[in-house]
């Protein structure tokens, strides 16, 4: 708006490019979360080990950078003498698993309830965005501990407690943008052809809406994966023995005067996945919303 | 004008809150008995009883919420099933320790993001900018309990300058604040150099600069207070964060605060000290928020009109 008022008098600077410009943004974080995918995808193909099988005798032993290291085992051994690698990336599948379900269970709660919020108006609305609010209010994680302490940790609950946990922020964005969608023309026009809310939602405002919610779902993403790890590291995620990136850092956490390795290599995986999940988000941000540029 | 405002805020309050009451009563109460969980094998009828009759099981359902919130009222969680003395108290006690904690965190990411938020708009897209905004991303994809981890591993095992975990000396408080400080650095720098950018286009700063004055004075006189309320808002929505990192945080160092009280108590289904702990940290955010909007309202004049 206010570019138009004022006359471009003084000449622009050249336009300096940034570094990472969104197409190197969404190669990077694209590339790593398509490795990620399949090695969880091909795990018991890549992984030489069993990630359960326990051998004493190779306890806590380091990886390929020490002698002492037992041979065969790349990244050393925890304290049951389970291959730290295959943990990892067994432990790939969970955390992918259980952020991308969160994901899109709450993009479906979220989204359906910010654009029926937006179409109706009204009382409807009032509810719907003041119970966002509210629970805007109340941290997600202290919401998903009391949720899992009362129903118990496996994946299916974790996926359905972060996914109630983090809907609002769908919401919310929903439906700023369809009660702005509501007066544009065309979604008037099919509403006075006679179109049922259904239809105009699903073939009018659901694909305008699609990509932010596309941006929005992808860094909501690496948020799961982090929610999810936090929630094993304090004891409240998928019980162990199984392989979780979370459960993996916390045995580590006990161990980090010994064997600080497990904790290292737990730590970077994780911070390597959501780190390429992010990057992709951003880049997507760009990509389609060219205004943004600046975040 | 002021006072209404506040006063109209306040009457939200206790909505929010009654909506807290709600979740954390239907969420315990869906965990099953906590009689059979609290005591063990061992136990004789006759303290089934006791205790049953002390946290009111043997009413209906909507009776239980009613007690509880007419003990809420009052104050009263009722008697902690781990400590002596009652689960008000019990929380309360630990509450200084988070405070100080959370307090420092939150000082640190302020001073340090807006700072570096700062820094990069100004030289925006220059090496700087590209190396800070860079880590900042980076920052926001960290697990903030491997950093804790981290820290741990190199300031408290290798170097042993400062304590693993502990409390009541400063030394103790470094590296509690620093790994909680970072869940927020991240979000500051980029909140603070998103919200500068956009002012950088407004007609005040073209102005400003078309009539000779200079680039920092214009900084200075007006984006900075422009920039100050967007970002005390995102501090508002930050407090949220804020707390629950501080739950992580307290668990990594053993921190005495209400985070690891709260983690604590579930493990021991302590239910009277949960609920007092949700509920502290409930109205500390809260309250947190309300005086974000006051602080907000008194400096920016325009929000007052609307």
């Amino acid at each position: 708006m206010t570019a138009i008022a004022i006359p471009q008098k003084t000449p622009q600077k050249k336009k300096r490019r940034a570094l990472f410009g969104k197409r190197f943004k969404m190669t990077v974080g694209g590339t790593i979360l398509a490795v990620a995918v399949l090695c969880a995808i091909f795990a018991p193909l890549l992984t030489p080990w069993d990630p359960d099988q326990q051998d004493l005798l190779v306890r806590l032993k380091p990886g390929f950078w020490s002698d002492k290291g037992a041979p065969g085992h790349f990244l050393g051994t925890d304290n049951y003498g389970r291959d730290l690698l295959s943990r990892l990336i067994y432990g790939s599948r969970l955390s992918i698993m259980v952020g991308v379900s969160a994901m899109l269970l709450s993009a479906l709660i979220g989204s359906t309830a910010g654009v029926i919020a937006g179409l109706k108006g009204g009382w409807t609305e009032q509810v719907i965005m003041r119970f966002a609010d509210a629970q805007m209010a109340f941290p997600d994680i202290l919401l998903a501990i009391l949720m899992v302490a009362a129903l118990g940790g496996n994946a299916t609950n974790l996926i359905i407690v972060l996914g109630i946990s983090r809907w609002m922020v769908y919401a919310r964005v929903v439906f700023g943008l369809t009660r702005s969608l509501k007066q544009r023309p065309f979604v008037e026009a099919a509403t006075l052809y006679g179109g049922k809310d259904f239809y105009v939602m699903w073939r009018h405002i659901l694909p305008q809406v699609a990509p932010v919610l596309i941006v929005v779902a992808t860094l909501q993403v690496a948020q799961m994966i982090l929610q999810e790890t936090a929630l094993s590291f304090l004891g409240l995620g998928i019980p162990p023995p199984a392989a979780t990136w979370g459960n993996i850092l916390a045995e580590g956490n006990t161990r980090l005067f010994i064997a600080p390795w497990i904790a290292n290599f737990a730590g970077l995986s994780i911070i390597a996945l959501v780190w390429g999940v992010n990057m992709l988000g951003n880049g997507l941000r760009e990509h389609y919303d060219p205004k943004m540029v600046g975040r | 004008m002021i006072l209404r405002y506040i006063l109209r805020r306040l009457a939200f309050l206790p909505l929010t809150l009654l909506l807290v009451a709600l979740a954390t009563f239907v969420v315990l109460r869906l965990t099953g008995n906590p009689v059979d969980i609290f005591l063990d094998i061992n136990r004789t009828p006759e303290q089934v009883e006791a205790l049953t009759q002390r946290l009111h099981l043997d009413l209906p359902i909507p009776a239980q919420f009613l007690i509880f919130l007419r003990d809420l009222l009052h104050g009263d969680f009722g008697e902690s099933l781990q400590f002596s003395g009652s689960a008000a108290t019990v929380v309360w006690d630990r509450a200084g320790a988070t405070f100080q904690l959370a307090g420092t965190a939150l000082g640190l990411a302020v001073l340090l993001g807006v700072t570096g938020g700062i820094v990069c708009a100004v030289w925006r897209d220059r090496l700087v900018d590209t190396i800070i905004s860079s880590i900042a991303v980076a920052g926001q994809s960290m697990p903030s309990f491997w950093l804790g981890m981290l820290l741990i591993e190199f300031f408290a095992l290798q170097m042993r300058w400062l304590p693993t975990s502990g409390y009541g000396e400063p030394r103790h408080l470094v590296l509690p604040a620093i790994t909680l400080a970072t869940i927020l650095l991240p979000n500051f720098v980029l909140i603070t150099r998103t919200s500068i950018l956009e002012l950088m286009g407004e007609q005040f700063v073209v102005t400003g600069r078309s009539k000779g004055l200079s680039r920092g004075r214009v900084l200075i006189t007006h984006i900075l207070p422009n920039a100050i309320n967007p970002v005390l808002s995102f501090l508002g929505i930050q407090i949220g964060t804020l707390m629950a990192g501080s739950i992580i945080t307290e668990t990594i160092y053993a921190w005495p605060g209400v985070g690891r009280l709260l983690i604590g108590s579930i493990f021991k289904r302590d239910v009277p000290v949960v609920e007092a702990a949700v509920f502290f940290i409930a109205t500390t955010i809260a309250l947190a928020n309300l005086t974000v909007d006051v602080l907000q309202m008194l400096i920016d004049p325009r929000i007052r009109r609307s």
